[in-house]
């Protein structure tokens, strides 16, 4: 098989599979922080704090530090350190508190008062979740996870300075090392691509979202 | 038949390190097929008092009777189905924005549990009843704001509430739109016969609307009567000042400092309104009547109007024909100068049932 279409591939399954696990663990996260803030339907100040806290100093470790200490981790949880597979720990470790983060956010942007009117009508903070806060948010929602995808694209090309596969790892061994700049810049090229791609389609879908006369896209 | 009894509600909060008590001690009921309006400046703790009612807020202490349980003491499941009795309409409608206006009348329906089969038709009767059927697949940021509200009408009548609670419903509407608004809300009164708890600022809209207004200052309500009676005999500043309207902002109590004579404040009711009672004291008591401010009131149940007024002339002059007012039934009281904040006197004290 071709080297780019092998290095396209793991990308792709890298990306896909971290940004699957990221949103899957974050979003639950981002509704957990929503609701235990102080100014929150269920507060709990000690733990919004103790998350708060814990996403912030993931946050701030840079990704090829993390990537190293979370060795032993993949290791255990894949069988090994290095290679597509593994790297995917790193990514998803590194992207959970992101989504948590711009989840919350997104949420903040729910009138309180489309809430109230929620409670009102008689749910459950579960059926609130689910049939106002979420839907309320989603188009903002979208764009997060556009920009978690795009995130994770260029940290996933980091990996591979460290054996992670992928883009990133082919466009150094076949590109940097043997001074070969067309491959270089075709890896690069085709990792441009895939970024546009995502924003594109997430562009598309939130525009769709959109279509109820709320606030456009940017 | 009582629908909603209130007992000694209070709810306080910390706001910048101060002890903000936003319900005082409040107490009323209301009845099926009544209108009550609960009417105060901003501030007044209106709306933390509404949001008390439906427990969205938890009051400190008192007792909320409604369907024959003290809500303050169920948990949330029992809560929640109470809710439903209780429909609320909001100021800014409170709107499922991502929703179209045939789900946001669902929503309640569809979180109780209902199937589709039984929806459906409750749903094009509701938007039937609000007019509305047309746009059933439009989304409320395509409405104008009246038509907005009356979807947060027809969502809050979903579920055959005994009790409407409206906060501040026409606030942010044109004159044009309140006025639609208001009908809307007289004919649920006069279809359904529930009840409704009408808070605002605007008297305009309490008097249109309410058979009773309770006035609301910093937690308290401070006075509470019939809407007639309410503006024959207001016995607080607040509500004179509320009567008087905003467009002029000074305070009755102002013209006593104006002058030296005495000013009262005299409340004409629908009989009265019409007579010209002043012109007809004033060539018998030979009596001076200066007229400083007036205005009349189309009520529900009527006009009423009031003036204010300085009399001159000899004292024995001036008390005759203030008794002679009185026997024609006009409610006097008299207003003492100062700044606004003491309340009127009744001039017949004995006569006050409070």
């Amino acid at each position: 098989m071709n080297e780019f279409v092998r290095a396209t591939l793991e990308t792709v399954y890298m990306v896909l599979t971290s940004s699957i696990i990221s949103v899957v663990i974050g979003l639950p996260l981002g509704v957990l922080l929503i609701l235990v803030r102080s100014e929150g339907l269920r507060p709990k100040p000690n733990l919004y704090r103790a998350i708060d806290v814990t996403i912030n100093v993931l946050r701030s470790i840079p990704f090829m530090i993390l990537m190293i200490v979370v060795f032993p981790l993949s290791r255990l949880l894949v069988g090994r350190a290095t290679g597509t597979t593994a790297t995917i720990v790193p990514l998803a470790i590194l992207a959970i508190p992101f989504v948590a983060r711009i989840m919350e956010q997104s949420f903040l942007e729910v009138d309180y008062g489309v809430l109230e009117a929620g409670l009102a009508s008689g749910a459950t903070i579960g059926q609130l979740v689910r049939t106002v806060l979420i839907p309320e948010a989603l188009p903002a929602l979208v764009n997060g996870v556009t920009i978690t995808i795009i995130n994770i694209i260029g940290n996933s090309a980091m990996a591979g300075a460290i054996g992670g596969g992928g883009l990133g790892d082919l466009a150094i061994r076949y590109g940097l090392y043997r001074r070969n700049s067309l491959n270089l810049f075709v890896a690069v090229a085709i990792t441009i691509a895939f970024v546009q791609i995502v924003q594109f389609l997430g562009r598309l879908i939130e525009n769709r979202l959109r279509r109820d006369g709320t606030s456009p896209a940017l | 038949m009582c629908v909603i009894r209130v007992e000694h509600l209070r709810k306080s909060f910390l706001l910048d390190k101060t002890v903000i008590h936003a319900v005082d001690d409040v107490s009323f009921s209301v009845d099926e097929g009544e209108v009550f309006g609960l009417i105060g400046l901003s501030g007044a703790g209106k709306s933390t008092l509404v949001r008390c009612l439906n427990l969205l807020e938890r009051p400190d202490s008192g007792e909320i009777w409604f369907d024959g349980l003290n809500l303050v003491e169920q948990d949330d499941s029992v809560l929640r189905e109470k809710r439903c009795r209780m429909g609320i309409i909001f100021q800014h409608f409170n709107l499922f924005m991502r929703k179209t206006v045939w789900e946001n009348v669902a929503y309640p329906l569809r979180i109780a549990g209902q199937r589709t089969k039984e929806i459906t038709p409750r749903v094009e009767e509701l938007l039937d009843y609000i007019g509305l059927s047309a746009h059933a697949r439009s989304y409320p940021a395509e409405l104008s704001g009246g038509q907005q509200q009356r979807v947060g009408i027809a969502r809050a009548l979903a579920m055959n509430p005994r009790l409407l609670l409206s906060d501040e419903a026409t606030s942010a509407l044109d004159p044009v739109n309140t006025e639609l608004v208001l009908s809307m809300l007289r004919k649920v009164v006069d279809d359904l016969g529930i009840a409704v708890i009408l808070i605002t600022h605007q008297m305009e809209v309490a008097k249109a609307l309410c058979d009773r207004i309770a006035v609301m200052e910093n937690g308290k309500i401070v006075e509470e009567n019939t809407v007639e009676e309410l503006f024959l005999r207001p016995r607080h500043a607040v509500t004179r000042r509320m009567i008087r309207g905003f467009d002029e902002d000074i305070p009755l109590e102002h013209f006593a400092d104006l002058t030296s004579a005495p000013v009262y404040r005299l409340g004409f009711r629908s009989q009265t309104v019409t007579r010209p009672l002043i012109s007809d004291i004033s060539r018998r008591f030979n009596v001076d009547a200066n007229i400083l401010a007036g205005n009349i009131n189309a009520l529900v149940g009527g006009d009423v109007g009031y003036l204010v007024v300085s009399f001159e002339g000899e004292e024995e002059a001036v008390r005759g024909a203030l008794s002679s007012l009185h026997e024609d039934g006009v409610e006097i009281l008299k207003l003492e100068p100062g700044n606004g904040q003491n309340n009127g006197v009744g001039l017949h004290a004995k006569e006050e049932v409070r």
